[in-house]
């Protein structure tokens, strides 16, 4: 796919004269540039990184910019002991794995329906979760809040008894809220897929679950591993429905850890670098595991026309 | 999986294997290609399989967040402290929030000024950094991979880290403009509360348009190159071909991008959570709700006004990215 767009891309991007020797300085002065925007753009990550290796005693003394005389992950052991980040960690994937699959798969279906099966109102569907997901959550905190204390739950899903504090809770607002978003990229997507396939699947008599569950979804695995990613690093990230509808502490979320770390009079900046490292580190190897798809899976298709 | 392989199973399934073939030929032929509606008939188990997998993210949404929602604006037109009996009050919020609480019109500039930051700067940045990308160079991967790499980062992480780059004794920003020292004059880029929207500012830019980039550099993948090639014989340069050309037909990629700008710019809340708990310079709406909401005053009421304020906002631009659907729906 790289090489389709490559090729006729250097041609469009200019009146460039068929001798190569006007090529390099420019390509230098490309270069240049994007190196200078990388190298801006990973600074913090890397200094985060630096700082977190080395004491705070060491950088209040010679500052940030200086060559270290200690380096060691001590930070590193300090901020997983002592925020719990073991428990926390496993909180966010009790939270995010159940609520991204499940995101997934009723956002495809819901795509489904709009696209391929063009179910009646589908149009109207499609707005109503797309608009959904552009309201901001503010809104919802409070009768989200009042709701769920109202509903009971049994001891053995949620100790609390109610669906507040438990992370059931947490799991449905993140699928009522995200299904919008992954509805409208799934259904651009969907709508770009050849449909010659599902036709043919139909003349068999495959009914509605097969043509979506065998035909469809095989077809959409680079759209669902870039939404994975994406909806996997925010609802990783989330902090505001974790902070409103929990309250136990030792069922807060990965992010909130970080809070524990900080100081109430002082503040180690070393120690806190550590800890967002550790926190960033899940979704950066996600990404890392998953970029390939991700670029692929954005491409959504639907810009052929 | 090799698509084929998928087909074999479905071949010998139940009952709708008389009413399906039946019914899509007749309906093809009728209307070939015409409407976009294709009206196919299903079964029995096929309406049953619709009804329940699509009835229960509908009803998810319903209830969670259209319903919720509405119980908001209700709620913004009383009095309610989250424990006694909600009393009626009218639009007594919405006139003490606009004459008698400071934080809000410092609150609603922010916002605005978070969407014009995101929307003029870091979205067009995003833009001509995919452009740059979106040929075959040397590392490309991994310019990408670097400008990309903080979208996967919480806002409160970037909230951790700017503290580091920014703090005023120590940071590493004054170390590197050397005002640490006897005798300079250090930049509180945080504390000071007429700097440090802009610190903010600019990481979350940093952040947004990697993500925009990432979205364009797929965009740009999906134009058909026929169409530069048509336009470079045209005679147009790279600029009109760009702007003319491969910019409109990225149409549904910049829906999306204008989506996912505006969202970010209403949704901020957790970087600046981060750094000072949203205060001092910092106020964002979403702020002020949660801290009206959750805080010990607890009024409900009264933060669900300002939250009916910023879903005006956000209202607004759901509306023109119906319009925008709308158009295209038809056409």
């Amino acid at each position: 796919m790289t090489a389709i767009a490559a090729g006729p891309a250097p041609k469009a991007t200019g009146a460039k004269p068929s001798a190569s020797p006007a090529v390099a300085p420019r390509r230098l002065g490309l270069h240049v540039f994007l190196a200078a925007v990388s190298l801006l753009w990973l600074a913090p990550l890397l200094l985060a990184v630096y700082a977190s290796l080395r004491p705070y005693q060491e950088t209040s003394k010679y500052g940030y910019f200086s060559w270290p005389h200690h380096l060691s992950f001590a930070y590193y052991r300090e901020a997983f002991t002592q925020s719990g980040m073991a428990q926390h960690f496993l909180n966010t994937l009790l939270i995010a794995v159940p609520a991204v699959l499940l995101t997934l798969f009723f956002a495809s279906f819901v795509a489904f329906c709009i696209a391929r099966v063009r179910i009646r109102g589908g149009f109207l569907i499609l707005i109503l979760f797309t608009a959904g997901n552009l309201l901001p959550p503010q809104v919802m905190v409070t009768p989200v809040y009042e709701l769920f204390t109202r509903i009971p739950l049994p001891y053995w899903m949620s100790d609390s008894l109610t669906m507040y504090d438990s992370y059931w809770g947490v799991i449905a607002i993140h699928i009522a809220f995200q299904t919008g978003f992954c509805v409208f990229v799934m259904t651009n997507f969907m709508k770009a897929l050849p449909e010659e396939l599902r036709e043919a699947a139909i003349v068999d008599g495959a009914g509605v679950w097969t043509q979506f569950w065998r035909i469809t979804m095989p077809l959409c695995r680079p759209a669902l591993a870039a939404l994975a990613t994406l909806e996997f690093a925010w609802i990783y990230n989330d902090f505001l429905w974790a902070l409103v509808l929990m309250s136990s502490g030792d069922k807060m979320p990965v992010t909130s850890a970080l809070n524990n770390l900080k100081g109430q009079y002082f503040q180690d900046y070393n120690l806190l670098a550590a800890g967002s490292v550790l926190v960033a580190l899940p979704t950066v190897i996600l990404f890392f595991i998953l970029q390939r798809h991700f670029i692929a899976g954005l491409t959504l298709g639907a810009t052929k026309g | 999986m090799p698509p084929k392989a998928d087909l074999e199973p479905a071949v010998p399934t139940g009952p709708e294997t008389a009413a399906a073939p039946a019914a899509a030929p007749t309906e093809g032929r009728r209307r070939p290609r015409a409407g976009r509606r294709r009206i196919r008939r299903l079964t029995t188990r096929d309406r049953l399989v619709i009804t329940v997998l699509l009835g229960l993210p509908l009803l998810f949404t319903f209830v969670l967040v259209w319903a919720t929602t509405l119980a908001s604006i209700g709620l913004s037109f009383t009095n309610w402290d989250g424990i006694g009996s909600a009393k009626f009050i009218g639009v007594d919020n919405y006139k003490e929030l606009f004459t008698n609480y400071p934080p809000f019109a410092t609150a609603i500039w922010h916002n605005l000024l978070w969407l014009g930051f995101l929307a003029v700067v870091a979205t067009p940045l995003g833009l001509l950094l995919a452009v740059l990308l979106d040929r075959k160079i040397r590392f490309g991967r991994f310019y990408q991979s670097a400008i990309y790499l903080p979208v996967v980062l919480s806002l409160a992480v970037i909230g951790f880290i700017s503290q580091l780059i920014f703090a005023r004794d120590d940071g590493i920003l004054n170390t590197l403009l050397g005002t640490t020292g006897p005798g300079g004059h250090p930049v509180d880029w945080i504390g000071n509360p007429h700097i440090n929207i802009w610190v903010v500012l600019l990481m979350a830019g940093w952040r947004h348009s990697g993500y925009v980039m990432v979205l364009y550099l797929a965009g740009l993948k999906g134009v058909d190159p026929s169409l530069k090639e048509a336009a470079a014989i045209d005679g147009a340069n790279a600029r009109q071909t760009f702007f003319r050309v491969v910019f409109p037909v990225m149409r549904p990629v910049n829906i999306i991008v204008g989506v996912i700008t505006v969202i970010e710019a209403l949704r901020a809340f957790d970087i600046v959570y981060a750094i000072n708990g949203g205060t001092n310079g910092l106020e964002l709406l979403s702020v002020l709700i949660t801290d009206n909401i959750i805080g010990e005053a607890s009024r409900i009421g009264f933060g669900s006004a300002i939250a009916v304020v910023l879903l005006l906002i956000s209202v607004g631009c759901i509306v023109a990215y119906c319009m925008t659907e709308l158009r295209e729906e038809k056409s």
